[in-house]
């Protein structure tokens, strides 16, 4: 009994020390004096609230962890709710749930659409880091180099040979993917938490690069006015870029709406996501898919029966990379501005998170995931000085309640058909 | 004619532990062939040193006649030489057919578009890999067992989806490390039908470690005897039987 008291109030006490320091003192400059100073009295005491209920929860410890011991299951994949279990109930959901984000962008605000369309571009980094780190098992800490590279591919093949969105976007995919290649080439052989620490680095790289090489980049300026996707020629401009260009509204004898771009683009990167989730499920299906599976469970055995491990990881480092890089030039289209600032770690570990959070390898559970870390944020915006600190909150409750993460990978199994 | 294995001189060091000391082997085609010696005699380091898992201090390692010391154990594999483990490897979350296919990685489609496109080459080329599946899976007696998960398997029958597992890729020489530990002398029969079937009616050849010797010495047509990593002796059968040294290292403590 005295022990649990005592370990409690500790538990207790060094949430009020950490929190005082974070939440509890301000810091402000007066003429050329920085002063500290205590915060204002509702900040102490939801300190103090959250202090108690550290010490509740510490005291009461057994018996909320047999509450939450209920909630976890038993750490396996767990099945999907009854009404979408077999293969023709998944794609009647399937074409149903298209249908209504075909049909979304005509029925919201403009706002909302931008929202979505950034949640898209986070569907798609998610579904590609998920082939590295979910299906694979290679803990990638640097995959917003990739995306950068994508991003600037576009940004500077327009900027000094005039190329089109649509023409540059294969590049950009083929560039990230050979990023990915180079880099996976001489690192793929080391064993997991080197492989960790090395692609941090190569993201780290990448954005320093892209800052310093003024001349080629524009440095931290960053690259502006970069053209936004043409619909087979048509700009979505209020007059046309150009003699001879002509635009969406002329073509189609109807007035100018700003609207059009926004439903058009986030029309694209739902294409987008859409061929990535194909993409991926046909390879999961596939041989090299079986080979990833095979290798994260034992790759002794692979050696043993001919499949060369680092060729099988090369294959999803090139592909998952490749997936960055389609996002990364949508993404330089659709902000018309990139600079490093938007290649920075937190990306990359936000992108991983919604990678864990979702269940590593289902492709459902990131896009859910996906939805939940661009979203919740926009609608929690007067917390957002304690974004990071929620962020972080959230993670610790995952790994206590599902540490398989919301929709685990319950993989297709292929069946022997006998007659 | 020449030999499918030779290995010769074979040293394997560990630190200060000389684990395998000039150990010499010899495969021909379509043999059984044999390695016995007390637990900790240095047997199983001799696979991992010709199926590429360990590098050998010393000695060569011919296959076909080409010289495999150093290579990676993959492409010993990808050559023929295919091995299972005494302690069995399976993916224990994948089903058994899936363990069969994945085992034949190197005969599949690797081109990623025919894949995406299933194209009809690629669906005939899956196809051919779930019938050399299938066909293997009659072979062990594990058809019925297709679609469940291999770790869900009897150990018995999980031995026999690890020999099965080998044989997909087609190899030249299976080597099978003490493929009968742990088994009941029903399965013990049946594992004996299955090597020799192996070498009359699928022509490949048997490298085996095994501690049965009603097995060892019924099916083997040549026996190395090693002890503390070094050769004790070599021979048939009868005449490892009769040799007083083996009697006294090896056979006599039984
Ligand atoms: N990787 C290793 N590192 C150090 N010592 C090893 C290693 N592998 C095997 N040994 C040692 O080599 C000797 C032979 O082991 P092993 O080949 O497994 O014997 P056997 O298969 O005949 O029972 C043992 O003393 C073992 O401890
Ligand atoms: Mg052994």
């Amino acid at each position: 009994m005295q022990s649990r008291f005592s370990s409690a109030a500790l538990a207790a006490g060094v949430t009020l020390i950490l929190g005082f320091m974070v939440l509890g003192i301000s810091f402000s400059v007066e003429g050329v004096v920085p002063t500290l100073e205590v915060s204002e009295s509702h900040k102490i005491i939801g300190l103090l609230i959250g202090a108690g209920l550290v010490f509740l929860l510490q005291y009461f410890r057994a018996e909320v962890s047999k509450v939450t011991a209920k909630m976890k299951g038993d750490g396996q994949a767990h099945e999907l709710p009854s009404f979408m279990r077999t293969e023709k109930q998944q794609r009647v959901l399937a074409f149903w749930a298209v249908g209504a984000l075909l049909l979304f962008p005509f029925l919201s605000s403009r706002g909302a659409v931008d929202i979505a369309t950034l949640t898209l571009i986070y569907v798609m980094l998610g579904l590609g880091l998920n082939v590295v780190v979910g299906l694979a098992g290679l803990l990638d800490l640097g995959y917003v180099g990739f995306y950068a590279v994508g991003a600037y591919s576009y940004a500077l093949l327009n900027l000094y040979f005039d190329m089109s969105f649509w023409m540059a976007l294969p590049i950009a995919g083929g560039l990230a993917a050979l990023f990915g290649y180079l880099l996976g080439f001489p690192v793929l052989r080391l064993r997991g938490d080197y492989l960790a620490i090395v692609t941090l680095g190569f993201g780290e790289i990448i954005r320093i690069l892209l800052n310093n090489w003024t001349e080629l980049t524009g440095g931290p300026n960053g690259i502006a006015r970069i053209p936004k996707p043409t619909l087979f020629g048509l700009e979505f401009n209020r007059r046309p870029s150009e003699e001879g260009a002509t635009t969406f509204h002329d073509f189609f004898g109807i007035s100018y709406s700003s609207e059009y771009k926004v439903i058009f683009l986030y029309l694209m990167a739902l294409l987008l996501v859409l061929l990535t989730i194909y993409v991926i499920r046909r390879l999961v299906r596939m041989p090299i898919g079986r080979a990833w599976e095979a290798l994260r469970e034992d790759d002794i055995a692979c050696r043993s029966l001919g499949l060369n491990p680092t060729n099988i990881k090369l294959g999803a480092f090139t592909i998952g990379a490749s997936f960055a890089g389609f996002a990364g030039s949508f993404f330089a289209a659709r902000q018309g501005f990139i600079s490093p600032e938007s290649f920075t770690f937190i990306e990359s570990a936000i992108i991983l998170a919604i990678v864990v959070l979702g269940g590593m390898g289902s492709q459902l559970g990131v896009v859910l995931a996906a939805c939940a870390m661009t979203i919740l944020p926009e609608m929690a915006r007067e917390f957002d000085e304690y974004r990071m600190l929620l962020f972080g909150l959230m993670m610790v409750l995952m790994m206590i309640w599902r540490p398989q993460g919301l929709l685990p990978m319950k993989r297709p199994h292929l069946e022997l058909k006998r007659d | 004619m020449t030999n499918l294995l030779t290995v010769k001189d074979l040293t394997m060091r560990f630190g200060g532990l000389l684990a395998v000391n000039g150990v010499n082997l010899e495969v021909g085609e379509k043999q059984i062939v044999s390695v016995i010696g007390p637990n900790g005699a240095g047997k199983t380091t001799v696979f991992n040193c010709v199926s590429g898992f360990y590098i050998p201090t010393a000695g060569s390692v011919m296959f076909q006649g080409k010289e495999m010391r150093g290579k990676p154990g993959f492409k010993i594999a990808q050559e023929g030489m295919v091995r299972t483990f005494q302690n069995v490897r399976l993916f224990k979350e994948m089903t058994v057919i899936e363990n069969l296919l994945v085992a034949q990685h190197m005969h599949a489609e690797h081109n990623l578009l025919k894949g995406f496109f299933m194209t009809s080459d690629f669906k005939k080329k899956e196809q051919e890999l779930m019938d050399r599946a299938a066909y293997w899976l009659e072979k062990v007696g594990l058809l019925d067992f297709a679609n469940r998960e291999a770790g869900n398997l009897a150990y018995g029958q999980q031995r026999r989806l690890e020999i099965a597992r080998c044989m997909v890729t087609e190899p030249k020489l299976l080597m099978l490390d003490e493929p009968a530990a742990g088994l009941n002398p029903n399965e013990t029969k049946d594992l004996d039908e299955l090597i020799v079937h192996l070498k009359d009616e699928q022509g490949i050849s048997i490298l085996l470690i095994e501690h049965d010797m009603g097995l060892v010495m019924g099916i083997s047509d040549q026996i190395y005897v090693v002890n503390q990593g070094e050769p004790l002796a070599s021979g048939t059968p009868a005449e490892i039987q009769a040799n007083p040294e083996v009697i006294k290292a090896y056979l006599g403590e039984e």
